[in-house]
């Protein structure tokens, strides 16, 4: 026994030496210690040296995200996070991040943890994070919630619960002007092949899809309806993987599309499976092309890729942030594209045609002064009619719209009434083919 | 005889302690292990991430108890684990290798969930005691199963209990999709979010979700109730010599066969009670991550705890901790939660040998 004690000693030695080590060597300690170890760099509700002068150094934000910087989705997210920082100022430790949180109870315990560490302002950024982050902000009501992407915001009736979304189906509408370019060059040239027409003789194009959801349907309307602008005789086929994230999925569906005929290949889906699918084919000899997400697909499809896509979610958030800090309150409903800079599409790739770059400066233009609405209802039938109607807004939470009616001035208002996006009709000319 | 033909005793000579060891013995051997993994760990977070060590601690702490709101979680999870491993107890002391808790949980969550999404509108009283009755009998139902095949025919009741987890999954998965709250999303999300129907209250104030307490005198009852059941009474008899032989309880008159589908039963059941302690009591919401790995996580808990439901209280404590603390060091240091998970992983493998220590003597070369 005493043999034992006397290690047991000799071990407690070990570990205070190492518990001097850390502290005394380790120069990165001070940034990561604890806010209670009294730092004075660290920002304290009590501490009286906090100048009031500038109330950025009070705002304390709270992130939870559905993957990490690994998936393209919450990258864009996370790099518009610390675009805000930038912007406004703030220091690491005002920002408490949790990754990798899935769109279960789990998202109700951390929005609950970090509204109690004290947030401001908490965001969660997927869709299925949303009905938790509802209840946490019933349940807090001093802190607001904003569910990125979510639309309960204001049929839930909580002052502080908000929904945001960019209005990417203005990228998306871009970039099938690009797409359109490139058809009208193949076609010019003569380089397309019979399988690449249908019977009427329309060019096919592609879409790889994640869920049937408005926010998909509105974009890859959207990217068909860019396309025609610039080349009227295209038809397109959809396929939906069931999955934000789906490497293999989003392949066999690009690959399937492609035996099917389909040209050019656009996507709503998060990973590289299509794009990568593309250039394989194209590597083999095929004529096809690739439009991406969220990033910029050269690096996977270095020939293949036109251009993607692409969120500046920073503009966002540094409104967000910047409200919170001033004291003033977040709109229920924000939803901004090319006027604010919130959208984009990414540098065009080797293989865009002529004259491209002319035709998207003029779109994208168009689409920041308002002249061009890309759901102009004089552009676009659903069976062969033109559309006079459509509800933008569902209010008693059985998903089927029963009120804002979209259609006025000559267009369908997209995100107008609400961020989240809502168009769902099946327009002609394109065919959902799952 | 033996002994003079050998030229050397064994290095090590490892025997189980036939005398067993005294408690406060055994409790010493798990603290020094417990101190060991925390030296351990410490060594390890110093050399791979240089960090102080007692930082990363007093956030792990911090983690699981630095606000009331976070003690209350972790008392939380630590009733919901603590409950599915008072379960599996009864049919672990029978030697019955229930290791479908997994699916027990998950159907006694489709039950609860299903009676808040299709009776709001009954009277509350009413409502929980279907909610609790119907988990119970999924529970039991989903556990007697493979208790009754193993006392008919013998079967394997390790691979018929894990493969009932499957089923239970892709029912969990069906009523998901046919309860979805935004077609084709496959997330049912919160139930009863505005009216609160079928959700269990605070124990402590008016409204939900801010103290668990409810959670804790239902969990401490069944332990108390398992542990009497087990020491005190004669189903708890039989269970304990069919586990040491099934002959000798065969010869004592004991029918085997009906303590197998009963204790499976009784093991079910509370599991099927975690599941609605999981979905009323602290998600209220259902999906294939509802029993999430805690069915596993309890095996091991209540065989450290050697089927002893207090001690189960410490051990899923722990576990609890290790996780809730884990989850903060990956935020507060932005380190990589495989990061937490290795001073997870050291810390059960010192509290696992320890036990091993308690069972077994270990004599070198030359000592007495």
């Amino acid at each position: 026994m005493k043999k034992f004690l006397a290690t047991l000693l000799a071990l407690v030695m070990v570990l205070s030496l190492v518990a001097c080590g850390g502290g005394g060597d380790d120069t990165k300690t001070p940034d990561s210690s604890t806010p209670s170890t009294g730092d004075t760099s660290t920002p304290s509700t009590g501490d009286t040296t906090t100048p009031d002068a500038n109330p950025a150094a009070d705002v304390k934000v709270g992130v939870i995200l559905i993957g990490d910087e690994n998936e393209g989705y919450s990258y864009a997210h996370i790099a518009g996070i610390r675009g805000a920082q930038q912007n406004l100022g703030l220091s690491d430790d005002q920002i408490i991040w949790y990754y990798t949180i899935p769109e279960d109870e789990t998202a109700y315990d951390k929005c609950v943890d970090l509204a109690d560490q004290g947030c401001d302002v908490i965001f969660t950024n997927s869709y299925g994070h949303q009905s938790f982050a509802q209840q946490a902000a019933a349940e807090y009501p001093d802190v607001t919630f904003v569910a990125m992407t979510g639309d309960t915001a204001l049929a839930s009736g909580l002052p502080n619960f908000k929904n945001a979304f960019t209005e990417i189906y203005e990228a998306r509408y871009v970039s099938g002007v690009v797409a359109g370019m490139k058809v009208k060059e193949l076609v010019e040239a003569g380089s397309l092949k019979d399988s690449n027409f249908d019977a009427n003789g329309n060019v096919k194009l592609g879409y790889v899809g994640a869920f049937p959801f408005a926010e998909v349907v509105s974009g890859y309307t959207a990217f068909y309806l860019g396309a025609k602008s610039v080349y009227d005789k295209v038809v397109m086929d959809v396929r939906f993987t069931n999955s934000w994230f789906d490497v293999t999925g989003e392949s066999e569906a690009a690959k399937a599309l492609m035996a099917g005929g389909c040209v050019i290949i656009g996507q709503h889906a998060d990973s590289t499976g299509s794009p990568t699918a593309v250039q394989a084919a194209y590597e083999a000899g095929d004529t096809v092309f690739c439009v991406g997400y969220n990033i910029d697909m050269l690096a996977a499809a270095p020939d293949a890729a036109l251009t993607s896509p692409t969120n500046d979610w920073s503009v966002y958030y540094t409104y967000a942030i910047e409200t919170i800090i001033n004291g003033g309150e977040i709109m229920t409903n924000w939803a901004e594209g090319y006027d604010q800079g919130a959208v984009a599409i990414t540098a065009l790739g080797p293989q865009a045609a002529p004259g491209t770059a002319e035709a998207v400066a003029a779109a994208e233009a168009a689409l920041s002064d308002g002249s061009l609405h890309v759901f102009e209802t004089s552009k676009f039938t659903v069976g062969g009619q033109e559309v006079t109607s459509f509800l933008a807004r569902d209010t008693d939470g059985d998903w089927v719209n029963d009120t804002d009616e979209a259609v006025f001035d000559g267009y369908l208002h997209e995100s107008y009434f609400q961020a989240a996006p809502c168009f769902s009709l099946e327009i002609d000319g394109i065919t959902k083919l799952n | 005889m033996s002994t003079l033909e050998r030229k050397k005793d064994p290095f090590i000579r490892i025997s189980k302690r036939s005398e067993g060891m005294s408690a406060g013995k055994a409790w010493g051997i798990r603290v020094i292990g417990l101190i060991l993994a925390l030296i351990v760990s410490a060594i390890v977070i110093f050399v791979i991430v240089r960090m102080n060590p007692m930082d990363v601690y007093a956030s792990m702490w911090k983690g699981a108890f630095g606000t009331t709101k976070r003690s209350w979680i972790t008392v939380r999870d630590t009733m919901t684990l603590l409950c599915i491993a008072c379960a599996l107890a009864p049919a672990f002391a029978m030697r019955f290798w229930n290791i479908g808790a997994e699916g027990q949980v998950l159907v006694g969550g489709i039950v609860t969930a299903a009676c808040m999404i299709y009776f709001p509108e009954m009277p509350t009283a009413l409502l929980f005691l279907v909610m609790i009755v119907s988990s119970l009998a999924a529970g039991a139902i989903w556990g007697l199963i493979p208790g009754f095949f193993k006392a008919k025919w013998g079967t394997n009741e390790t691979l018929f209990t894990l493969m009932m987890n499957y089923i239970a999954i892709q029912l969990t998965a069906f009523f998901v999709s046919l309860w979805e709250n935004r077609p084709n999303s496959r997330k049912v999300g919160i139930i009863n979010q505005n009216s609160k129907e079928g959700w269990l209250p605070n124990m402590f104030s008016e409204g939900y979700n801010n103290d668990f307490g409810w959670n804790v005198l239902i969990v401490l009852v069944i332990a108390t109730v398992v542990f009497f059941y087990l020491r005190e009474t004669k189903q708890g008899y039989e269970i304990s010599v069919v586990g040491d032989s099934e002959n000798t309880a065969r010869y004592a008159g004991i029918r085997v066969s009906r303590v197998y589908v009963r204790t499976m039963a009784i093991s079910g059941a509370i599991c099927g009670f975690a599941g609605f302690l999981a979905v009323s009591g602290s998600s209220h919401t259902i999906s294939t991550s509802t029993s999430g790995g805690q069915g596993f996580t309890a095996i091991i808990i209540a065989w450290l705890s050697r089927m002893n439901t207090y001690i189960m209280l410490v051990f899923t404590l722990l576990i609890v901790f290790l996780d809730k603390g884990a989850t903060q060091i990956a935020s507060e240091f932005n380190l990589n939660e495989y990061c937490s998970e290795i001073i997870t992983g050291i810390i059960l493998f010192f509290v696992l040998g320890a036990e091993f220590f308690v069972d077994y003597r270990v004599k070198f070369r030359g000592s007495k």
